[in-house]
């Protein structure tokens, strides 16, 4: 369960897609929007996001392979909202499932990690008082 | 020839499309096109140095040379998450 999804998520879905009998831990991860950006006194509402489909969808499956490579054998999931998410709500879930947590709870920061660098995936900040402005991430490739 | 550019978050709010079909000439380059469209927009040149360009789906270099029926993307920097 690899994707970009314009529906509410939850974290059940993707616990549920990575649980396997031989596997003893399972770790996630919720993003959610938060009331003030960094450095920004301004109160969000919500957070508008948009993706380039193909590209974003191929560099999730990169890093979730990527993940395996270093981390497996372990089963992961990542969705992440396109569209308008209200305040509080989630943006984006992982769940990474493993024989032991060390590699689980290491995959998922690496995951979320790559995904905010890599995943080409925009966020325009729309604040309280209708003003908007796209956010890239402090960690977003050059 | 023509390819199909598509432009994202700022970038496509100040070329004014998300998605368009673009004349070009044989032999053009990826810097060539972008030179096109931003034409003499300042808040457009600004972001050039933190633009990545790709074509039909992969990041490319701004000297790649462009073919008939490309889909080129210009891509701000990511803020997923």
């Amino acid at each position: 369960m690899i994707a970009l999804t314009a529906e509410p998520l939850a974290l059940e879905p993707l616990i549920a897609a990575v649980r396997d009998d031989a596997h003893g831990a399972i770790v996630t991860f919720l993003g959610v929007t938060r009331a003030t950006s960094n450095g920004d006194p301004r109160p969000v509402a919500a957070l508008d996001y948009e993706a380039y489909p193909a590209m974003a969808q191929a560099e999730l499956e990169a890093i979730a392979e990527e993940a395996r490579q270093r981390f497996g054998p372990l089963r992961i999931a990542m969705l992440h909202r396109t569209g308008r998410v209200a305040l509080g709500e989630p943006s984006v879930a992982i769940a990474v499932g493993t024989p032991h947590r060390p590699q689980a709870f290491a995959a998922c920061a690496f995951a979320i990690d790559a995904l905010k660098a890599r995943v080409e995936i925009w966020k325009n900040e729309c604040y309280a008082d209708g003003a908007s402005a796209w956010q890239p991430n402090a960690e977003a490739a050059p | 020839m023509e390819v199909r550019v598509l432009a994202f978050a700022r970038l496509r709010e100040l070329f004014g499309f998300g998605e368009r079909r673009v004349a070009c000439a044989n032999g053009a380059t990826l810097e060539d096109l972008w030179r096109d469209l931003a034409r003499d927009d300042t808040e457009v040149a600004a972001l050039r140095a933190s633009t990545r360009f790709a074509r039909n789906g992969a990041l490319a270099t701004a000297t790649t040379v462009l073919a008939d029926g490309d889909e080129v993307a210009f891509l701000p920097p990511v803020g997923g998450g």
